[in-house]
C-alpha cells in the first residue's frame, strides 16, 4: 500500500514538474501493426496440366507465380516448364524474378532476370515488363527481354475469361513472342518467333483453389524460327488437348 | 503487475464509488458451429458471441479480460464514450493485452441503450471475438416493452480473417460468384436490346469496374445470437406482449436487410441513442450499427425474423414464437443487387452532369473520354462541385419510384421493402433528446472515401493509413467531416470516443449516432462535438477495408487539465510495451 502511495506522490510530482503539454500524442506510439504495410503472399498455378499433342507427343507443362510483397512492392517468382515425357527431357525450362511496383491504378511495372534452363544452351535475360488490368478485362503481360549476347525479344500475353456461369469459366489466352535479333542456337528466328493459344474450360470445384480444366493448345512457329525448326525436322505446328487444374493458395 | 498498479491507481484517484459493478471475460480460442461448418474462432467466457453485458447507467465498471490466446488482443467498447485509454484501441489507446495478461478495464457509464464490445485486434472480430452491451437507463424509458431479446447478427465465414484478406489482395473478386455471366447478358439482351446490353458492359469494362461489386465477402452462414439458419434461435413472447429488440450488426462485411413478415417494427433506438419512433417494415443494418425495434404480436403464432445481406448473397434467420419449436416459413432471397452508374458517380473523371440515371440509359450518356482520367491517379482533378448540390430535403420520392436521400438517385442498391411498405432510411432518424446545443461548426473536414478494387486497397482522401499523419481536433470545437463516397462499396464510418451526429436536415433532432453509413456515389455530412481528449481511432468497419488503409488516428489537443493528468500517468504504464 505504501508502495502504491509512494507512486502516486512520484507521479503526481511527475506531473507538476514535466509540463501536461507533454500530451497524449506523443506518448503512445502507434504500434498498431495497421501501420505496418499490409504484407501479402500468394501462389497460383495458372496452368498445370498434361498435354497430348496431333502427333502423340506428351507434355507436362507448367506456368506458376509466387509473390509476396505488399502494395507498393512486390517481388514475383515466375516459373514455367514444358517436360517431354517420353524423351525425359525439358523442352521448355524458364525462371523469372521480378521486383514489382504499381505504376498506375490497374497496371505495374516489373524488372528482374530470366534463367532458361531448357535441355540444350541456357541463356539468361534481364526482363522489364509490365503487368496489368486493360480495359474490358483483358490481362495483359508484356515483357522485354535481353540477353548477355545483346539478343532482344519481347512477349506479349494476353488472357480473357468468359464466365459461362459463376463456377464454369471459359479462358482463352493467347502467349506471343517477338524477336529482335537471332539466336540460332536454341532454334530462335528474327521476327515473330512464335505463339501459343489456347481454349480451356474449368469449374471452381473448391473455392478459387482448385479448378480442374480440359482445353485445346495449338502452338505455331513463324518465319526464320519455322525455318530452323523445319531443318531440323521439328515440328512448326502443334494441336494439343490438354487436362489439368488451375490452383491457387 | 504494472497493470495491478495502474488500476490501484485508478481506483484511488476516483472519488468514492457509487454503483460499481466487476465484471470478467476470458478471451478463448472457440469453436463455432454455424449448422453449415464448424470453425476454431476466438470468443469471450468460452463462446463466440461472448455474453451480453448489462450495466447501468451511472454505474462505473470494472472489467477484468484475461487473454487465453496465444496472440495479443483487444477488447473495444463499441460506441461508448469513456477515457481513451480504455477504449480499448492497440497503438493508439493502449498496447494490447498479451498473452496470459488481465488487463482491468474501468470507467464510469455515462450513456443508455445497446452496444457491443470487440477486439480491435487483426481479424480476431471477424473470427468471432464479439459480444453484446445493454446499458440500463437511469430514469425512465420513453416506450414501454414488455421483454426484450439482444438480435446479434454476424457473418461467419468458413475461411479465417488473415486467408480473407490474403485471398482479397491476391484475386479481389476471390468471393464473388455474383459477377455477371454469358447467361445474364442474353437475359439482358432480350429485355433491353442487344445493342443497349453491350454498351452497358462495354462501359462497366472500360472502367474495370463490376456492377456485381456490392458484397467483397460472399459464401458466409448469417447468424442470429450464434446461432444459423437451419439451428434457429427462437425468442418466446406471449400473444399482446410489446417485444423489444435490440439489433446489432456484428458482421465482418455483411449488410443485413431485416424483416419480421407479418410483424410491424417501431424503430426507437439507432446505435444506442433513442430516436422518435419510426414505424417500419424493414431496415437495413449496416456493420457495426444497432438498431432496437419493438414489435406487438397478438397473434398464437410464430414469426420469421428475417436478415438478407444487402448483396443478396446470404441471410440469416430467427425466429420469434410463443413455444419452442414452432416456426413460420422462411421467404425467399431477393434477386442480387447490381450496381448503377448511379452509384460510380462519386468516381473521380466521372461526368456528373450528363449522367441520365435511368438505369441501364445512363451508360449511353457517359462520357468516356473524362474517364481516362480514373488510369492515373490524378486525384486533383476530380470536381466534387458537383455533389455539393444533394439536398435532402428535396429528394425525397418525387416521382413515385423508391427514393432515398441517402443513396444515389437511381442507384441500385436503395432499399425497397419486400412487401412494397416502409423501408427505413436515414432521412426518418430524428433525435428523441438532442444531446448537445445546435450551434454552427468550427470547421469542415472532407474526408473522400477512395479505394482501387482490383488492388483491394481502400484509403482516405486517396491515402491510406500506413502513409497518413493523424487528424488533429482541438478539445472544444464542432467539427463538420463531409464524406465522399468515390468508390463504388458502401462504407460505415466509425469514429471511436464522440459521437457522430449525422445530418439528416432536422437540425437540432438530427440523431447522434456511432457509425455512418456512406453509400457510394453520395456525400453525407456528420458533425462531431469535440469533447474527448485523447487520441482515437476513425475507420471504415468493414474489417478488410480498415486492415487495408480506409483508417485514421484522431488526435484531440488540448482539454481541462486533470484528463491531462490521468492520460500522462496512463501512458508512462502503457509506454514500453
Amino acid at each position: 500500500m505504501s508502495r502504491i502511495r509512494s507512486l502516486i506522490t512520484v507521479s503526481l510530482l511527475g506531473s507538476m514538474v514535466f509540463p501536461t503539454a507533454v500530451a497524449a500524442q506523443e506518448m503512445i506510439a502507434d504500434t498498431t501493426s495497421r501501420k505496418q504495410a499490409l504484407t501479402s503472399w500468394g501462389v497460383q498455378f495458372e496452368e498445370l496440366e498434361y498435354r497430348y499433342s496431333d502427333d502423340d507427343e506428351e507434355l507436362g507443362v507448367w506456368s506458376a507465380d509466387f509473390f509476396y510483397g505488399t502494395d507498393d512492392l512486390k517481388v514475383r517468382w515466375l516459373t514455367k516448364g514444358e517436360y517431354a515425357i517420353e524423351e525425359q527431357a525439358y523442352e521448355g525450362l524458364e525462371n523469372q524474378l521480378v521486383a514489382q511496383v504499381p505504376i498506375s491504378d490497374f497496371f505495374d511495372a516489373k524488372a528482374g532476370v530470366r534463367f532458361d534452363t531448357p535441355e540444350g544452351p541456357d541463356r539468361t535475360y534481364a526482363v522489364l515488363g509490365i503487368t496489368g488490368l486493360a480495359p474490358q478485362w483483358f490481362e495483359i503481360d508484356a515483357n522485354l527481354y535481353v540477353n548477355e549476347e545483346g539478343d532482344t525479344s519481347a512477349g506479349l500475353d494476353a488472357e480473357y475469361e468468359l464466365l459461362l456461369t459463376n463456377y464454369w469459366i471459359l479462358s482463352a489466352a493467347v502467349d506471343a513472342t517477338v524477336a529482335f535479333s537471332e539466336d540460332r542456337e536454341i532454334g530462335v528466328g528474327k521476327g515473330l518467333v512464335s505463339t501459343e493459344t489456347g481454349l480451356r474450360l474449368s469449374y471452381d470445384l473448391v473455392d478459387r483453389a482448385f479448378s480442374p480444366y480440359i482445353g485445346v493448345v495449338h502452338e505455331r512457329k513463324y518465319g526464320d524460327t519455322a525455318d530452323i525448326a523445319e531443318a531440323e525436322s521439328g515440328s512448326t505446328e502443334d494441336w494439343f488437348a490438354v487436362i489439368g487444374a488451375r490452383i491457387a493458395f | 503487475m504494472k497493470v495491478r498498479l495502474l488500476t490501484g491507481l485508478l481506483s484511488l484517484l476516483m472519488p468514492a464509488l457509487v454503483l460499481a459493478g466487476e465484471y470478467n471475460l476470458t478471451v478463448d480460442r472457440v469453436e463455432i458451429d454455424t449448422g453449415d461448418f464448424v470453425k476454431e474462432g476466438i470468443g469471450y467466457n468460452g463462446k463466440s458471441p461472448g455474453p451480453v453485458l448489462r450495466f447501468k447507467e451511472g454505474e462505473d465498471v470494472r472489467i477484468n479480460v484475461t487473454n487465453n490466446l496465444d496472440e495479443a488482443t483487444s477488447i473495444h467498447w463499441h460506441g461508448l464514450i469513456l477515457p481513451f485509454e480504455q477504449d480499448g484501441v492497440p497503438g493508439i489507446s493502449f498496447p494490447g493485452i498479451q498473452p496470459g495478461e488481465t488487463f482491468t478495464y474501468e470507467f464510469p457509464i455515462t450513456q443508455a441503450g445497446t452496444y457491443w464490445f470487440h477486439s480491435h485486434s487483426g481479424f480476431q472480430e471477424p473470427d468471432g471475438a464479439f459480444g453484446a452491451i445493454v446499458i440500463e437507463p437511469e430514469g425512465r424509458e420513453p416506450f414501454r416493452y414488455d421483454r426484450e431479446y439482444v438480435i446479434q447478427l454476424t457473418d461467419k465465414h468458413p475461411h479465417s480473417g488473415d486467408r480473407i484478406m490474403r485471398n482479397l489482395k491476391m484475386m479481389p473478386d476471390y468471393y464473388n460468384r455474383q459477377q455477371q455471366t454469358v447467361g445474364e447478358f442474353f437475359s439482358d439482351a432480350s429485355s433491353n436490346g442487344l445493342m443497349d446490353t453491350i454498351k452497358d458492359r462495354m462501359a462497366w469494362g472500360d472502367m474495370r469496374m463490376m456492377k456485381a461489386d456490392v458484397e467483397d465477402v460472399q459464401g458466409f452462414t448469417g447468424m442470429i445470437n450464434g446461432k444459423g439458419p437451419a439451428q434457429n434461435w427462437t425468442g418466446l413472447f406471449e400473444p399482446g406482449e410489446r417485444v423489444r429488440l435490440r439489433f446489432i450488426n456484428s458482421s465482418a462485411m455483411t449488410y443485413f436487410d431485416v424483416r419480421i413478415p407479418g410483424l410491424d417494427m417501431t424503430v426507437i433506438q439507432a446505435d444506442g441513442n433513442n430516436v422518435q419512433p419510426v414505424n417500419v417494415d424493414e431496415f437495413r443494418i449496416g456493420v457495426a450499427e444497432t438498431y432496437d425495434v419493438i414489435v406487438h404480436p397478438r397473434d398464437e403464432q410464430a414469426y420469421t425474423i428475417f436478415a438478407e445481406s444487402m448483396g443478396r448473397s446470404g441471410f440469416a434467420r430467427a425466429t420469434l414464437a410463443p413455444e419452442e419449436g414452432m416456426e413460420a416459413p422462411i421467404p425467399p432471397m431477393r434477386d442480387p443487387a447490381r450496381l448503377t452508374m448511379a452509384d460510380m458517380a462519386g468516381m473521380p473523371g466521372m461526368d456528373h452532369g450528363d449522367m441520365d440515371h435511368g438505369d441501364m440509359a445512363a451508360s449511353e450518356d457517359m462520357d468516356h473520354s473524362s474517364m481516362e482520367n480514373m488510369d492515373d491517379s490524378k486525384m486533383k482533378d476530380m470536381d466534387h462541385g458537383s455533389m455539393d448540390g444533394m439536398d435532402h430535403s428535396k429528394m425525397g420520392g418525387d416521382d413515385g419510384q423508391p427514393s432515398d436521400p441517402f443513396y444515389a438517385k437511381g442507384s441500385g442498391i436503395m432499399p425497397v421493402a419486400a412487401n412494397d411498405g416502409k423501408f427505413l432510411s436515414y432521412a426518418d432518424l430524428k433525435a428523441q433528446k438532442p444531446l448537445y446545443e445546435e450551434r454552427e461548426p468550427t470547421r469542415e473536414i472532407e474526408l473522400r472515401l477512395t479505394g482501387n478494387m482490383e488492388r483491394y486497397t481502400w484509403s482516405i482522401n486517396g491515402v491510406k493509413y500506413e502513409d497518413a499523419d493523424p487528424i488533429r481536433l482541438q478539445y472544444g470545437e464542432r467539427v463538420r467531416f463531409k464524406f465522399v463516397n468515390e468508390t463504388m462499396m458502401t462504407h460505415p464510418m466509425h469514429l471511436h470516443g464522440m459521437w457522430s451526429i449525422l445530418d439528416v436536415g432536422a437540425g437540432k433532432w438530427n440523431p447522434i449516432k456511432h457509425t455512418v453509413s456512406v453509400q457510394p456515389g453520395t456525400t453525407v455530412y456528420m458533425e462531431t462535438e469535440v469533447d474527448a481528449p485523447g487520441q482515437w481511432a476513425f475507420h471504415c468497419h468493414l474489417s478488410y477495408h480498415a486492415a487495408a488503409g480506409m483508417f485514421r488516428k484522431v488526435i484531440v489537443e488540448g482539454g481541462p487539465d486533470s484528463t491531462q493528468a490521468k492520460t500522462d500517468v496512463a501512458i508512462e504504464e502503457g509506454g514500453d510495451a
